[in-house]
């Protein structure tokens, strides 16, 4: 996040990444360890300290930092391994939210939800209550909070007690968010478990993007130049950082798959008759002028190359047999069809032996749409995934189920139905070029939980009581009194900003949803996004699985 | 100061008491200096005289303070501690301007306990009995902000000075009820690392009874403490919570999972036979019991064929020398192998397919649907055909397929089968488009034709017959056949 440069203008001579065995050789006297409260991290830093060699001089200082709070089970951990000592400093860096882009903030917990809900483990709520707070002394007071669910709850009697604590930190910041909206994950299961269908949601599905940056295979990169011959293509995997910084990129992340390719062809155009223009330079004072723009063109033409050939890359998925059946599958179940019974393509999946973690947001999908499976279609299910992927992964189905992904239905009653109707989470007209409602980012499917945003802002919750009762966990609103100095008196026209912060993960499409919302003309409300971590189906599903490998030492 | 001694040493002998502490380090530097001070004037406690002192460490053997911590120290880098002990030298003058009770809190708060020690006593002992891990005292770098020792923290403060990160000792709260007390406002401030410090320190100082008690009514704490157990592995205290909480279900699976820890699958194998009978629901049983039963025939069959393959006597073993050990893997997996090495075994063998099929009561798709695979790998063609024909009771016989022919084709396909053999399944293939589909994709133009035929085409069939090679058979047929 901080660029290497920043750091050596602060005296530190060189950074490493984490890794086991002996530490890099340096001529440095003082080593940091710069961590996540993890306890796989500390066996790692065991393993340096103790291979450190133990000659040398000047013997080196040991620190540790870890990031966002000091956790004491990892200290004891370290205690155990007899290497507590070692470290003269044990502190803790509080970076709870890290800025992503212009409008997304992360704490990238990738554990957050595995925690809240199937260890019940509150500490990454805690952590989020406290970067609002942050937030809050940052950017002013949120007059309103909205929020549904149990860890919505929590978060906002945690905000709410914290500000009684401290009621010092009353500040006279006149306040930037208008309304901050907690949301559970689990609230929206749904949602993750489809495919994203935006430019970006596709780059995360397919290579997974890690904190803004994508790694993709390098063939595709391969420098275009003559005489070489294509001798030595580059193996190194091709990273690319993806922010809204990127002018093209900024346009086209957020679209619908189907409608890049318009956008990138017309870019294309563009570009090359404004390199034309060139030939109809005359005066001095023409050349001059396009002389300057060069820079800004070259980096837009070579933006427009690598975003090509990324669409180029995608395209080839998408354009898949085995890819089509498995969206059709997907929009089968959320728009309502055969959920009840056993799947032929899912079926088929297990028989070739898909990956197992396909399979599972079928199987889960198929299950949050149904509100929970038939017993016998979900014995029938997990005896398959059992019998051709190993007994072993009855500790990750045993981690579904309490999750609430996995299940067998209860009552006998299907809720999904009513409320697909209600929040109108299935639209059969979809325009992908030039949408008209949310849902184009999942072709079909609007994401339950950025409908409820979008009915917060208008017409209101009091609409959808009956819906909102039906979705797990309570729905509440606070409110918190502003001195009368900071009470907005807002402009006609101007825009409500609410911050929706989403506990337990959000994906790339559901972004693109409230990005989208924030356009709309009509919309009046702007949305800015935080999360406990980025996710997609399979990050998400991955984090709930039992690690079956057993730990390296 | 040697009545103090005295004191403390027949108190750290007797009693086998530690101290609890949380250090931490806000302002480093006048924070470390303090701590420096501080270490000295613990020296000057003990009266420079460390064998005296004993300290216990994680494993619950006493150590000697200080050549403890010089192991520990010397592991990683020695030179912090030479640092420390030349500004300990140096500090030791400094120290004398200390007020006394300014020496460090968590030793003069334990002395202050001394009273009370006897009923203290029973519980640490009945704790040390049971093998509960203990902390050291953190006695090298007691916490040093002495404007907070003087005060007194309701439980309330001290959580919120541990969720700052700030130095607490737990061993104030003495009484069932403070304790309890202490771990609500923890539960309250859901910052589950002072929630965890917390039941640590009520761990330690609480008889399980008690504390199993206690937790059943505070959940989120019982989550927390459940969890703390898992990560530190502490399998057989977690098992006991669990019983006691009845939760049963939760005790077979976390038993069940012990098994991903064990290496030698000998051992493996026995371990999931004693989980057998663990209190699963009813359909988990099954599937451990499944699990076990695998494994079992996979050590009979890994052993035989390890055997015939090193001998080199079979074939179909020196042909196809095997990938990787059959020990672990899925079930289907091994009958994929089983079909692949054990085809024509009798179904009295453990390692016949037929047998496996069985025994797990795989379902006719997936049997075929291996089967198929593994038989088309090694091109054994009249195989695939005798698993699609069935016979009815008249003793006609019909190809049949539960998989479907196109996936029957599929799979053929994949695995270089020639135009003949793929010709007769793809003529099977029940729905017409398919059927033309994947003729036309493997060129089975007999198919194709007859297809068209069929379905009295002309057009399609004029237009086929570009695509045949010129003066074929194929050809041939096309023009009898328009011809007609």
């Amino acid at each position: 996040i901080a660029q290497y440069s920043l750091l050596k203008e602060h005296e530190v001579e060189k950074m490493f990444t984490l890794k086991p065995g002996r530490l890099p050789p340096a001529d440095v006297k003082n080593i940091i360890f710069f961590v996540r409260p993890k306890l796989e991290l500390m066996d790692i830093i065991t393993d340096n300290v103790l291979r450190e060699d133990r000659g040398r001089s000047p013997q080196r200082d040991f620190h540790i930092l870890f990031v966002p709070r000091r956790s004491l089970l990892c200290e004891q951990w370290l205690k155990e391994q007899g290497v507590l000592g070692s470290f003269i400093h044990r502190e803790q860096y509080s970076l709870d939210l890290i800025p992503f882009d212009g409008d997304l903030l992360s704490m990238e917990s990738e554990s957050a939800f595995k925690e809240c809900y199937l260890e019940s483990d509150q500490t990454s709520l805690y952590h989020a209550a406290k970067g609002l707070m942050t937030l809050q002394a940052l950017y002013g007071t949120i007059p309103q909070i909205f929020g549904k669910g149990d860890c919505a709850r929590h978060v906002a009697n945690m905000m709410i007690r914290m500000k009684r604590e401290f009621p010092g930190s009353q500040n006279s910041i006149f306040p930037v968010f208008d309304t901050l909206l907690l949301l559970d994950r689990n609230v929206d299961l749904l949602t993750p478990l489809a495919t994203q269908l935006t430019y970006e949601g596709l780059i995360d599905e397919i290579y997974g993007i890690q904190n803004t940056y994508v790694k993709l295979p390098p063939e595709k990169f391969a420098p275009k130049k003559q005489g070489e011959g294509g001798k030595d293509l580059p193996t190194e995997p091709k990273k690319l950082q993806l922010n809204s910084a990127e002018e093209l990129y900024a346009e086209i992340r957020d679209k619908n798959f189907n409608a890049v390719g318009s956008v990138l062809s017309k870019k294309a155009k563009i570009i090359s008759a404004a390199f034309e223009e060139r030939h109809h330079a005359k005066t001095v004072g023409e050349i001059k002028q396009f002389v300057s723009q060069l820079p800004h063109m070259q980096a837009a033409r070579s933006s427009l190359a690598n975003h090509t050939s990324i669409a180029e890359l995608i395209k080839d998925i998408t354009t898949s047999e085995d890819f089509f059946d498995n969206l059709t599958v997907e929009q089968e179940f959320m728009s309502g069809i055969d959920t009840d019974k056993v799947n032929n393509y899912i079926e088929d999946c297990i028989a070739q032996k898909h990956p197992l973690i396909k399979i599972l947001r079928l199987v889960c999908l198929q299950s949050v749409c149904n509100s929970g499976l038939k017993q016998k279609v979900l014995d029938h299910y997990k005896r398959e995934i059992l019998q051709t992927y190993g007994y072993e992964h009855i500790l990750t189905l045993n981690n579904l189920e309490k999750a609430g992904l996995l299940k067998p239905q209860t009552g006998g009653r299907n809720n999904y139905p009513t409320i697909r109707k209600t929040l109108r989470l299935w639209m059969d007209d979809v325009n992908e070029q030039n949408p008209n409602d949310i849902s184009y980012v999942y072709s079909g499917y609007a994401p339950l939980s950025v409908r409820l945003a979008q009915l917060l802002a208008r017409p209101g919750w009091r609409s959808i009581e009956e819906v909102l009762k039906m979705l797990p966990g309570p729905h509440f609103e606070e409110r918190q009194q502003l001195p009368t100095g900071l009470q907005k008196k807002r402009q006609h026209g101007e825009n409500r900003v609410t911050l929706v912060f989403f506990l337990g993960g959000v994906t790339y499409a559901e972004i693109a949803a409230l990005r989208f919302l924030s356009q709309m003309e009509d919309g009046g409300t702007e949305y800015i996004i935080a999360t406990t971590k980025l996710i997609n189906g399979t990050t998400w599903i991955k984090s709930l699985m039992e690690k079956l490998e057993p730990a390296p030492f | 100061m040697s009545r103090v001694r005295a004191d403390e040493e027949e108190y750290w002998h007797s009693s086998k008491f530690r101290a609890f502490t949380f250090d931490d380090e806000d302002d480093e530097l006048s924070q470390l200096k303090e701590s420096k001070r501080t270490v000295n004037s613990l020296r000057d406690i003990v009266d420079d005289d460390d064998d005296d002192l004993e300290r216990v460490s994680w494993s619950g053997e006493p150590v000697g303070s200080i050549s403890w911590s010089i192991k520990e120290t010397a592991s990683g880098s020695t030179s912090s501690l030479d640092g420390r002990d030349s500004s300990l030298q140096k500090g030791s003058s400094s120290y004398a301007a200390l007020p006394k009770q300014a020496s460090s809190y968590s030793l003069s708060s334990l002395f202050k306990g001394r009273n009370k020690l006897s009923s203290f006593q029973s519980l640490s002992d009945a704790l040390t009995d049971t093998g509960v891990k203990n902390y050291a005292p953190e006695l090298r770098r007691p916490k040093a902000e002495y404007k907070d020792y003087s005060s007194d923290w309701s439980p309330k403060d001290t959580v919120r000075r541990m969720q700052r990160g700030k130095v607490c000792s737990l061993e104030r709260f003495r009484s069932l009820q403070d304790k309890l007390v202490l771990l609500d406002e923890a539960v309250a401030g859901h910052d589950g690392n002072v929630i965890t410090a917390v039941l640590i320190f009520l761990k330690r100082t609480l008889r399980r009874e008690i504390l199993f008690r206690e937790l059943e009514v505070r959940q989120v704490a019982l989550c927390h403490l459940i969890h703390f157990l898992r990560e530190m592995g502490e399998q057989k205290f977690l098992l006991d919570l669990l019983r006691f909480l009845d939760r049963t279900e939760e005790v077979a699976l976390s038993q069940y999972r012990e098994h991903l820890n064990i290496q030698d699958v000998e051992k493996r194998r026995e371990f999931l036979k004693g989980c057998i009978g663990l209190p699963f629901s009813a359909e988990d049983t099954s599937h451990i019991q499944d699990h076990y039963t695998l494994l079992e025939r996979q050590i009979i069959i890994e052993a035989n064929d390890r055997h015939l393959e090193m001998s080199g006597q079979s074939e179909l073993f020196r042909k196809y020398p095997r990938k990787a050990s059959i020990l672990n893997m899925p079930l289907v997996t091994t009958l994929f192998y089983s079909c692949f090495y054990h085809y024509t075994e009798a179904e009295g063998m453990f390692s016949s397919p037929t047998n496996l099929k069985k025994t797990f009561k795989i379902p006719d798709k997936q049997y075929v649907l291996t089967a198929l695979a593994a038989r088309a790998k090694l091109r054994a063609w009249g195989d695939v055909d005798a698993l699609l024909t069935t016979k009815n009771w008249l003793g006609y016989t019909k190809k049949k397929a539960p998989i479907g022919f196109h996936r029957v084709v599929e799979i053929l396909q994949r695995n270089n089968a020639p135009v003949q053999v793929l010709q007769e399944y793809v003529r099977l293939v029940e729905d017409v488009d398919t059927r033309l589909n994947l003729a036309t994709k493997y060129k089975c133009h007999d198919v194709v034709i007859e297809t068209y035929r069929d379905l009295k085409d002309r057009i399609q069939l004029t237009e086929y017959k570009c695509k045949v090679e010129r003066g074929s058979a194929e050809e041939e047929k096309i023009h009898s056949i328009l011809s007609n």
